[in-house]
């Protein structure tokens, strides 16, 4: 039994450090934006998980890709953490969302293209663990799990580029913003501080539960092979 | 079919001989369609299921005059979508069921030979599903401008594309414990695209879009047929392989 590394424990006392700097950054030091007042703190923490979000999804993809090639069990173990850690911190997006777009936009959801996207990637996600939850075989899931990981990669940005077709009211505060766009800001740079480092903190907290689920996967399977044993 | 064993190829080498990956895939898709032709048992429940959709539209969405105008796109790909997965999913559990999958993965052709001929099965049974629900809908609602070649374009391509993914994901949703209920839960997502921009393709064709309008879901529609017929062509070998 191997105990947890020395590295992770340091790595999981980090996270919590900048998890702590970030939101003081966030909820105190960021300036109070005029227009839409305190409710836009939100922001910092809302990209700083979708980043990390879709990080985790081209991971899994390109880990799918990767395990269909070299057949090694362990890029199935990356791409089922990266796919689990990248759900979540991708819901953690959407409801902050929501929170922001209430007194914003005065309403929780409305379909547009960024809202659109995120929900179909998130059921493509909860759709991949459905799929890997039916099958025994460990080599088929990973197979299988492979196979729609990069479907899944592939087409959100299609459906992204469909949906905007339609119509969209999403601000974009980095780039250029859409001129029916509402709830868009500038940034002054103490908010430029807190936004930076809030990608950095959740850049570090994404690599340290990445590491945690990684771990985990490979602690199954040794249960899995141990309990294999005792019943042969 | 006794005939392929007089074919000349077979006479200078009985013991290599190894169909093209044409006639394979045709081979294939030949079984299909006459298996499908005796029983009739996937178009026949297609085509009742598509009529009961629409059925339900009619009194859900009230699809008088004012509503057809915005959804008749809407509904018709909605009627298709779920006809297909129905077809799909059929046309691979009979594969599985009886073992026949088996003997075709044991068969000395391309794996690829196999998803192609699966897959223009499978879009053969869509199309003639589509081409008895339009006229249909038509006769219905009294909607001649589907007939224009350009809605039936788009009405193809859409179904190309849907059809791909689909039998992918349908060759995997057979080989899984939650069989008949996943194949939905894994194909609509994906194909999230596909539906939209022929919806917005097709319905702005009804509306009189100019051509440059439609143009842009028109593109993505190529697009994603060409991207996804690919992946699925080079990843099938990894969801039959055993």
């Amino acid at each position: 039994m191997q105990s947890k590394p020395i590295a992770l424990t340091i790595l999981d006392i980090v996270s919590i450090i900048v998890l702590g700097i970030a939101s003081y950054l966030a909820l105190v030091f960021a300036p109070t934006e005029a227009v839409m007042g305190d409710v836009q703190r939100v922001f910092y923490f809302h990209i700083g998980t979708a980043w990390v979000g879709l990080v985790g999804f081209v991971l899994a993809a390109v880990s799918g890709i990767a395990y269909l090639i070299t057949k090694d069990m362990r890029w199935d173990r990356f791409e089922v953490a990266a796919v689990e850690v990248s759900t979540m911190f991708f819901f953690i997006t959407i409801v902050l969302g929501s929170i922001w777009a209430r007194p914003a936009w005065n309403t929780w959801w409305t379909w547009d293209p960024r809202l659109t996207t995120a929900a179909v990637t998130e059921l493509i996600y909860i759709a991949y663990f459905m799929l890997r939850q039916g099958i025994e075989d460990p080599d088929k899931r990973a197979r299988f799990g492979a196979v729609y990981a990069l479907l899944g990669g592939l087409s959100a940005p299609i459906t992204f580029m469909v949906i905007r077709l339609f119509r969209t009211i999403h601000p974009v505060v980095i780039g250029n913003q859409s001129a029916e766009a509402q709830g868009g800001f500038s940034m002054t740079p103490d908010m430029r501080t807190a936004f930076f480092f809030a990608l950095f903190a959740f850049t570090i907290i994404f690599i340290d539960m990445m590491w945690h689920r990684i771990r985990l996967g490979g602690l199954q399977e040794k249960v899995e092979q141990l309990k294999l044993n005792v019943s042969i | 079919m006794a005939d392929t064993t007089k074919s000349p190829s077979l006479e200078k080498q009985p013991m290599e001989y190894r169909p093209s990956f044409f006639k394979a895939t045709m081979a294939i898709v030949q079984k299909d369609l006459s298996a499908e032709f005796r029983s009739r048992e996937l178009l026949s429940a297609m085509l009742v299921f598509s009529m009961l959709v629409i059925l339900i539209f009619n009194f859900a969405l009230e699809l008088d005059i004012k509503v057809r105008q915005s959804v008749t796109a809407g509904v018709l790909w909605t009627t298709f979508a779920f006809a297909g997965t129905l077809g799909l999913n059929r046309s691979m559990a009979v594969e599985k069921d009886r073992g026949c999958m088996d003997g075709l993965l044991l068969a000395p052709v391309d794996r690829a030979a196999i998803f192609f001929g699966k897959a223009i099965s499978n879009l053969a049974f869509m199309l003639i599903v589509e081409a008895i629900v339009l006229p249909l809908y038509a006769l219905l609602y009294n909607e001649v401008r589907i007939f224009q070649p350009s809605f039936l374009g788009v009405i193809l391509l859409g179904s190309i594309g849907y059809i791909a993914v689909g039998t992918l994901l349908s060759a995997m949703s057979v080989q899984t414990r939650t069989r008949d209920v996943l194949l939905p839960i894994l194909l609509f997502p994906v194909a999230v695209p596909v539906l939209l921009a022929s919806v917005k393709a097709s319905g702005g064709l009804l509306n009189n879009a100019t051509f440059a309008e439609i143009l842009v879901p028109l593109n993505l529609l190529i697009v994603y047929d060409v991207i996804f017929i690919a992946v699925a062509f080079m990843v099938f070998d990894f969801v039959v392989e055993e």
